[in-house]
């Protein structure tokens, strides 16, 4: 029993950790970004060829995959992203279906398109009895890795000049601009931080989602899920709607596995008719 | 209106056309592979146009004084698509055989096609029971899946496995593997503990396997499509089902060649029943993998892949049983009673149902070479389809 | 488009009402190019009779993009799961086949009505919130509707597909045949009668007050434009144009699979749209003949990765502006354009004179 529930966390918490790249370019910048999978898709392949060819450690390839996905973010950000900032919700949707499209054709080309597989460090796989619930050790990883993340972009957005600075120039581009902030910059580091993190979640999923070409659409859904039902204006948000998304899929899958699937659709669908602005909407918030 | 009434003409004109039948060419005869090499199903379509190209690279693409043409195409898995492809290769191209069908819908799509044009469709893939009996022009050179998970269960019973809990997909194959493994498991005294279907997209098995340890059985069976299969070992690994004493046993699909040595420590010592392993000693299989690595040095031939060689050879050995003669009924039933020796083992072809009939080897993953492969150590010889042979 | 210049011109002696009335007169008449369209259309039935099943597949999904262009050229509303409809009408066509009468017009009636009263539950969902809930709310739908078919193995037969069931001759006269003739001929004349009641829809003053609702809601709330119900029924109406569409694909193919629910097909008829271009019905047609001819061609050259072509050219057309791929006569010298806006305006002569 409570092994489901911890699953149910762990599981939550990967998603999370994927998603809130997306809840971060959606919420905070108002951009409705599909191919925010891709990026996670490319965390992850990153991490593959690094560990199965060159034999990095995994540990080395986390931050990587992180770096490796915000450097790509921003060079996407400038290229491409940012002159769609201001277009229809149409066009960014049709525009990242398009990368969506282009990611998957290109890993398949490059790396086939068979699993990708890992092979996590002994000390991450297995099990360990905590309190006297087995625990798989690696689902404990992402359990952490996320609890540090939550409070570390709570704390970033809240407390730091930066955040302020970002909550400003959504809140009102002009004005900000207007007060001599750097909004261009601020949408970037943003943007790359968002994208960043997608390449972390992707390399940390690899072993638990599984990897293949066609992940980006496969998990689209959850992630929209996610950011949809948490809302898009703040952290927690997302973070509980995760948390609630990963526990009623385990625990559902477990106890009826017979609509296991059917769940989510049906909480989304419910959720979004009852609060259309998600589960913990800011007041006036767009 | 007028466009109204002109189009009611015309499609009368269009249906008195109709008329006459196309001539096929008989200098080359051509046979259209449609196979899904897009999407989530595309290592099937590789695998299947590798062991058919191979075979073409290995005999030559001459049989019977007649040149052979293989035609590929792209269905992306999608049921309308390989329905259409397989309509215009039969009237556009003029193929005399289709081959292919990454997966049961898709052979399914093409039984109104094969039906009309009286073409034989080889399936290469597609692993429903029931598929050969939608259409007499169906023939299937891969497997049933009846067919491998029935000597599994044979197995586990004559190996002090007592209670087991399925764990197959959601979809025909799976719900196929769980229904004839469960038949024969009980009949012969043994117990099935409890059966869990998985939704084919499936991205999480945590609280599935969670319900087999917590049934706590003497094994659990399995059936998942290949690329899926790999990611179940590894949780099962991780979730300690081995070191609490549940053996896993299984198709061969979830310990796929193609993908197995990626898998690494978890998948040794898995138990699974297949047709074909790259590792089955033997001339004709050694031979096979050398060829085929020589063109395609970055895969390694899985059950897949031979079910594309061998649907090249059943064309070649009917072309020269009837002459040369490409015609689809004589085809098909050049194609009926055929038996030869397939990388995979002795094989023939079933006159009655047109389903093959093969070796089902027992196999344990293993360390070779430093290579992890499926390794032979029991076999079922001469099985058919146990799906249609208890019907009659 | 040309309308407003014709607005002026035809202010005359009357009072507004007869304006209003010469303007939807105006704006309903045959364009020469429709014209073309469709004699094109019919005259590929005899010049290109090998290729009658991709016309085919060309008709249903342009028939499906015109039913998306209502929901979100007339409505403006970015759905993401118009496919349910699409699916569920295949699956009803296919089922009418099976358990109880094989003809098919009869079918794509039940098969329309069935996804239309989808439709008119749905609408409820997707009148509120934002583009993002509305995506979402279609998706869900779409994608449960997708679970509920592979769990309902019984009926549908679960992911094996709906098989073993025959489709009989178009009101028991024209049987289907292999090269996919009378399915063609059935298609497109479904398409045309359905394109034809469209364009009388969206011509009307019902059409005119949604351009207006879309335009501002609240402005034409204020107007007395009940927004609320005119979404509810165009969004019904195309509901069942959707339907109609995946009955057709059912009865050509006489087989269903349940990947005519998936994601991609709504993803794919957006991008037909979108290639086409929204919001003058036509758009639906031209991006379906656009998609797929270059689906065919991207597939044959290469199999394995038309999927990147195809992910290109929308990044490019959102890229140089959607506007700009629709307008692209614009770029073309003033007297070229000149003689397109001509030929555009030029009508059939009888309809002109019979305005009275």
């Amino acid at each position: 029993m409570l092994t489901i529930l911890f699953d149910g966390i762990a599981y939550g918490m990967l998603l999370f950790i994927i998603a809130v790249g997306l809840a971060i370019t959606l919420g905070l910048m108002n951009f409705i970004n599909l191919a925010h999978g891709a990026f996670a898709m490319a965390g992850g392949y990153i991490t593959v060829v690094l560990m199965n060819r060159y034999g990095v450690s995994f540990y080395l390839c986390l931050p990587i995959a992180f770096l490796a996905m915000a450097v790509v973010g921003v060079v996407l950000e400038r290229t491409l992203y940012r002159r769609l900032y201001s277009a229809s919700h149409l066009d960014q949707v049709l525009f990242s279906v398009g990368l969506v499209f282009m990611s998957v054709a290109a890993v398949q080309y490059f790396m086939g398109g068979q699993q990708q597989l890992i092979h996590l460090p002994p000390e991450l796989s297995g099990r360990t009895e905590i309190f006297g619930i087995g625990v798989g050790r690696y689902r404990l990883f992402i359990t952490i890795v996320c609890a540090v993340l939550v409070v570390a972009l709570q704390l970033a957005l809240t407390k730091t000049r930066f955040g302020s600075q970002l909550r400003a120039a959504v809140d009102d581009g002009r004005v900000a601009r207007g007060l001599g902030i750097n909004v261009s910059t601020v949408f970037a580091l943003t943007f790359a931080a968002g994208s960043g993190l997608a390449g972390l979640g992707g390399a940390m999923g690899a072993e638990i989602l599984g990897l293949d070409p066609n992940f980006p659409l496969k998990f689209m859904v959850y992630f929209l899920i996610v950011v949809t039902v948490g809302g898009t204006s703040t952290i927690t948000g997302p973070f509980l709607a995760a948390l609630l998304l990963g526990i009623a899929d385990v625990a559902g899958k477990y106890y009826v596995p017979e609509i296991g699937a059917f769940v989510i659709y049906a909480v989304m669908v419910i959720m979004l008719v009852l609060r259309p602005h998600g589960l913990f909407a800011r007041e006036g918030g767009r | 209106m007028i466009t109204r009434r002109m189009l009611i003409a015309a499609a009368g004109l269009a249906a008195s056309a109709l008329a006459g039948a196309p001539t096929f060419a008989q200098e080359t005869v051509k046979v259209g592979l449609i196979v899904p090499m897009t999407g989530p199903f595309a290592s099937t379509g590789r695998q299947v146009e590798a062991g058919a190209r191979t075979y073409m690279a290995m005999h030559g693409d001459t049989v019977a004084g007649k040149k052979i043409e293989l035609i590929l195409r792209d269905d992306a898995g999608t049921a309308d698509q390989t329905r259409r492809i397989a309509q215009e290769l039969v009237v556009n191209d003029g193929v005399s055989v289709l081959a292919g069908f990454g997966l049961t819908p898709l052979a399914l799509a093409v039984a109104p096609v094969i039906g009309q044009a009286k073409i034989p469709a080889i399936i290469t893939s597609a692993a429903t029971s029931s598929i050969t009996e939608q259409s007499d022009y169906y023939v299937r050179s891969s497997f049933t899946l009846p067919q491998a998970a029935v000597p599994v269960a044979t197995w586990a019973t004559e190996n002090d496995i007592k209670r087991v809990v399925t764990l197959v997909s959601d979809y025909g194959p799976g719900i196929d593997a769980e229904t004839w493994f469960t038949k024969e498991f009980t009949a012969k005294g043994g117990e099935i503990v409890e059966a869990v279907r998985v939704p084919l997209q499936n991205p999480d098995f945590a609280p599935y396997l969670q319900r087999v340890r917590d049934a706590d059985p003497d094994a659990i069976f399995v059936f998942l499509p290949s690329g899926v299969g790999s990611l179940f070992m590894k949780q099962f690994a991780d979730r300690g089902l081995a070191d609490a004493g549940i053996k896993l046993i299984a198709t061969g699909d979830v310990t796929d060649d193609d993908i197995l040595n990626d898998m690494g420590k978890p998948a040794l010592g898995a138990i699974t029943g297949q047709h074909y392993s790259t590792a089955h000693d033997s001339p004709e299989n050694k031979a096979y993998v050398e060829a085929y690595k020589a063109a395609y040095p970055d895969m390694r031939p899985n059950f897949m892949s031979v079910g594309g060689y061998d649907a090249m050879h059943l064309v070649y050995a009917a072309l020269e049983k009837t002459g040369g003669d490409a015609t689809g009924d004589a085809l098909i039933e050049a194609m009926k009673g055929l038996s030869w020796t397939s990388p995979r083992g002795p094989v023939s072809i079933d006159p009655e149902t047109r389903e093959i009939i093969q070796n089902i080897y027992m196999r344990e993953v293993k360390e070779v070479d430093g290579e992890l492969y499926n390794v032979e150590f029991a076999t079922y010889e001469a099985v058919k389809d146990p799906a249609k042979t208890s019907d009659q | 488009m040309t309308v407003i210049g014709e607005t002026t011109a035809a202010v005359s002696s009357t009072g507004p009402e007869h304006v209003a009335a010469t303007q939807l007169r105006r704006r309903n008449a045959w364009r020469a190019y429709e014209i073309v369209l469709w004699l094109v259309a019919i005259a590929l039935i005899f010049m290109l009779p090998s290729k009658a099943l991709l016309l085919t597949e060309i008709a249903i999904l342009a028939l499906f993009a015109v039913s998306l262009d209502l929901v979100l050229g007339y409505a403006g509303i970015v759905s993401l799961g118009h496919g349910a409809f699409f699916g569920l009408g295949a699956y009803v066509a296919g089922l009418f086949a099976m358990h109880f009468f094989p003809e098919p017009v009869t079918g794509l009636l039940v098969a329309g009505l069935v996804s239309g009263l989808l439709g008119f539950v749905t609408s409820f969902l997707v009148l509120r919130g934002s583009d993002l809930t509305r995506l979402m709310t279609t998706l869900g739908i779409a994608l449960m509707l997708a679970e509920l078919a592979n769990q309902m193995a019984w009926l549908t037969g679960g992911a094996d597909g709906l098989s073993g069931f025959t489709v009989g001759p178009i009101l028991g006269l024209f049987e289907f045949d292999l090269w996919g003739r009378t399915g063609y001929i059935y298609s497109l004349v479904v398409l045309f009668l359905a394109t034809w009641a469209a364009r009388r829809i969206v011509n009307s003053p019902f059409g005119l007050s949604l351009k207006a609702v879309q335009g501002n809601r609240v402005r034409a709330a204020m107007v007395g434009v009940p927004a609320k119900s005119r979404i509810v029924v165009i969004y019904t109406i195309a509901a069942v144009y959707a339907g109609f569409a995946g009955a057709l694909l059912t009865q050509t193919t006489s087989f269903v699979s349940p990947d005519v629910l998936a994601f991609h097909r709504s993803a794919d008829v957006l991008l037909v749209l979108v290639l086409g271009g929204v919001g003058y019905l036509y758009g639906g047609i031209i991006g379906a003949i656009i998609f797929t001819l270059l689906r065919d061609w991207f597939s044959v050259i290469t199999p394995q990765y038309w999927m990147f072509w195809i992910g290109l050219v929308l990044v490019i057309i959102v890229m140089v502006g959607r506007e700009n791929i629709t307008r692209w006569h614009t770029f073309l010298p003033a007297p070229i354009q000149r003689a397109l806006a001509r030929a555009a305006n030029w009508r059939p002569g009888p309809k002109i004179g019979g305005g009275q």
